[in-house]
């Protein structure tokens, strides 16, 4: 990835067979590629390369005042995999993922489907709601939501009495489990309106007179959703369903704050809290840079299919 | 045949109010959140403290507001925020742009490398980066400082911006730009005043792009910018929230606070929405 990321454009291979070029200044382009170039090869190219570089070193405390770093080849990665920590951080984020992912895409989808059910009026409420909570800044939200979690007067435990649960006083953010499911809510509001929206642009683009077809030749709600609907927008959900696990895995802010807000931070860390706290709070940057690479490398591997659907969509 | 359509017809609007009705309920549900932070800005503490929620701002005040702009924290991390923002939107129009303008107006070796580099990067999770960052900016000096933070936030958004502003100059079509050459303008002059004019709002999305990126960015705020003097306003909202773990919070002043950060961000929002999404998932929407 480094090496895509740095490569100068004329060591690069396959020439573009496409279109005509246009008539030769033949250095323009080089020259307007190369802010960006150097840009993303300063802030983010060098970085990632750092960070290769110092996965394989032992740069701790020690190195942090100046002693030079430790040549250990693969000694922290071969840390990393016997770290029973490591492992229940690498599962639990994955859960995490998985469980936000999947659960944005089937409401997400059951929005969409909705605001293609109601009245005009009913469908731009909802889309003025989803557009409201898509809007918000991250840190915005997480300061209603930890008020509204709050155990002293949030308003949570307070609908929770008026239900019948006995809730007064207690504070969800102190059980691992809770914990959890909070945030889980809470990057779920956030990322459906995006699933939503997206989808339901899908949905207009199928034929009426298809769906209409389908009705008179019998096909009931259901089947029409089966066999008509669902393989038209299939595309679309995949690659939402592929935006939310990328983006869901990297979850890092509402979890900061909400361990901010009284949470217990060392059972509930994904994986980004984990490296935070490896490299600000233990200082050991080594190790944080190999957990880094073994996200940068994940995150690679899910993004590798869509970024491919857009360069066909390119070319 | 209106006895066949009839009652299948009006099942079908029966069924159209009830799915209304539950739209509006979902629509409830979803902007809550946000309702509550607005209405919550306005009430006093002690009406927040009592053991019943106060669900409407009658009888509200705008002093929340008020002590907020009084904040000596919150002006300093407000003058802080602009100016990293406002760095951060010029450099990544200008850069974007030239970007942009290489790749879907010319082809070049290493053309296709370039995309599929900015598509790639466009995905790396800024929580798998900031530990490089962070030292790379201790290294040079450059923490605590509104520039260093400007060209790490510049990187972030450039990928995007570029793959944005591509549709936006591809559509110009190259005809008109040749038009004004035979018509006898130098190729740079047709350039500014042909080309330049349309792409106006592609270039005014990207910067909105680039604004709400800067603008609400945490993580690597809170990696680089380690003293209180330099904090950008999520951190210095930030504070509130962890200092509501050990005390009892004036709610109403977080909810003012927030208030003041999210509304530019809703406004601008809401303009450049429609971009942002095409950008993103464009091709799977056209099929």
């Amino acid at each position: 990835m480094t090496s895509t990321a740095t490569a100068p454009p004329e060591t690069a291979p396959a020439p573009e067979p496409t279109p005509p070029a246009r008539p030769a200044r033949r250095h323009t382009p080089a020259w307007l590629v190369l802010p960006s170039l150097v840009l993303l090869v300063a802030a983010l190219g060098y970085p990632v390369g750092w960070q290769v570089v110092t996965s394989f070193q032992h740069f701790g405390m020690m190195q942090q005042f100046g002693q030079p770093p430790e040549w250990v080849g693969l000694s922290n990665y071969a840390t990393l995999v016997t770290d029973p920590e490591l492992w229940v951080i690498v599962g639990r984020s994955i859960a995490f993922c998985i469980v936000c992912a999947l659960s944005t895409v089937a409401i997400g989808l059951g929005l969409a489907l909705l605001m293609g059910a109601v009245t005009r009026a009913g469908r731009l409420v909802l889309q003025v709601a989803l557009l409201l909570a898509w809007a918000m800044p991250v840190v915005a939200s997480m300061t209603v939501w930890t008020w509204i979690v709050n155990w002293r007067n949030g308003l949570l435990n307070w609908a929770l009495e008026r239900v019948g649960v006995d809730a007064q006083g207690h504070n969800w953010l102190v059980e691992p489990l809770s914990f959890l499911v909070v945030a889980a809510v809470i990057v779920v509001w956030m990322s459906v309106p995006f699933v939503a929206l997206s989808i339901y642009a899908g949905l207009t683009q199928l034929s009426p007179e298809v769906l209409e077809a389908a009705e008179i030749d019998g096909a009931g709600g259901w089947k029409r959703l089966r066999h008509i609907i669902l393989p038209l927008v299939a595309p679309v959900i995949s690659i939402v369903l592929l935006l939310q696990l990328i983006w869901d895995l990297r979850v890092f802010t509402q979890i900061k704050l909400l361990q901010d807000a009284g949470g217990v931070a060392n059972e509930t860390h994904l994986l980004g809290t984990f490296i935070y706290q490896l490299g600000t709070g233990a200082g050991d940057f080594g190790m944080a840079s190999a957990v880094s690479i073994v996200m940068l490398l994940l995150t690679v591997a899910i993004s590798w299919y869509y970024v491919r659907s857009l360069m066909k969509e390119e070319s | 045949m209106s006895r066949i359509l009839g009652p299948a017809r009006s099942r079908r609007s029966t069924r159209r109010s009830v799915l209304t009705v539950v739209a509006v309920l979902v629509a409830l549900v979803w902007a809550f959140p946000v309702y509550w932070m607005l209405n919550s800005a306005f009430l006093d503490k002690v009406t927040l403290q009592s053991s019943t929620p106060t669900f409407l701002p009658f009888g509200g005040s705008l002093d929340n507001f008020a002590t907020v702009f009084g904040d000596a924290g919150f002006v300093r991390a407000l003058g802080i925020s602009l100016a990293v923002t406002l760095v951060t939107v010029a450099a990544a129009i200008v850069i974007a742009f030239l970007g942009a303008l290489a790749i879907s107006r010319f082809r070049f070796r290493g053309r296709r490398s370039f995309i599929l580099a900015l598509l790639l990067i466009q995905m790396l999770p800024a929580e798998g980066l900031f530990i490089a960052q962070y030292k790379m900016m201790s290294s040079v000096g450059l923490l605590n400082n509104v520039l260093g933070l400007a060209l790490l936030y510049t990187a972030a958004v450039v990928p995007f911006t570029v793959w944005m502003l591509r549709g936006f100059v591809a559509g110009v079509p190259v005809e008109l730009e040749e038009a004004a050459m035979v018509d006898g303008l130098s190729r740079t002059k047709a350039f500014l005043r042909i080309t330049f004019p349309l792409l106006a709002p592609g270039l005014v999305a990207s910067g909105v792009y680039a604004f709400l990126q800067a603008w609400n960015e945490f993580t690597v705020a809170l990696v680089v910018m380690t003293e209180e003097q330099s904090r950008t306003l999520p951190l210095w909202l930030r504070g509130f929230v962890q200092a509501s773990a050990t005390r009892e919070t004036d709610w109403g002043q977080v909810m003012a606070a927030s208030t003041v950060v999210a509304v530019p961000v809703i406004v601008f929002f809401l303009v450049v929405q429609g971009r942002m999404s095409n950008g993103l998932v464009g091709g799977a929407v056209k099929g």
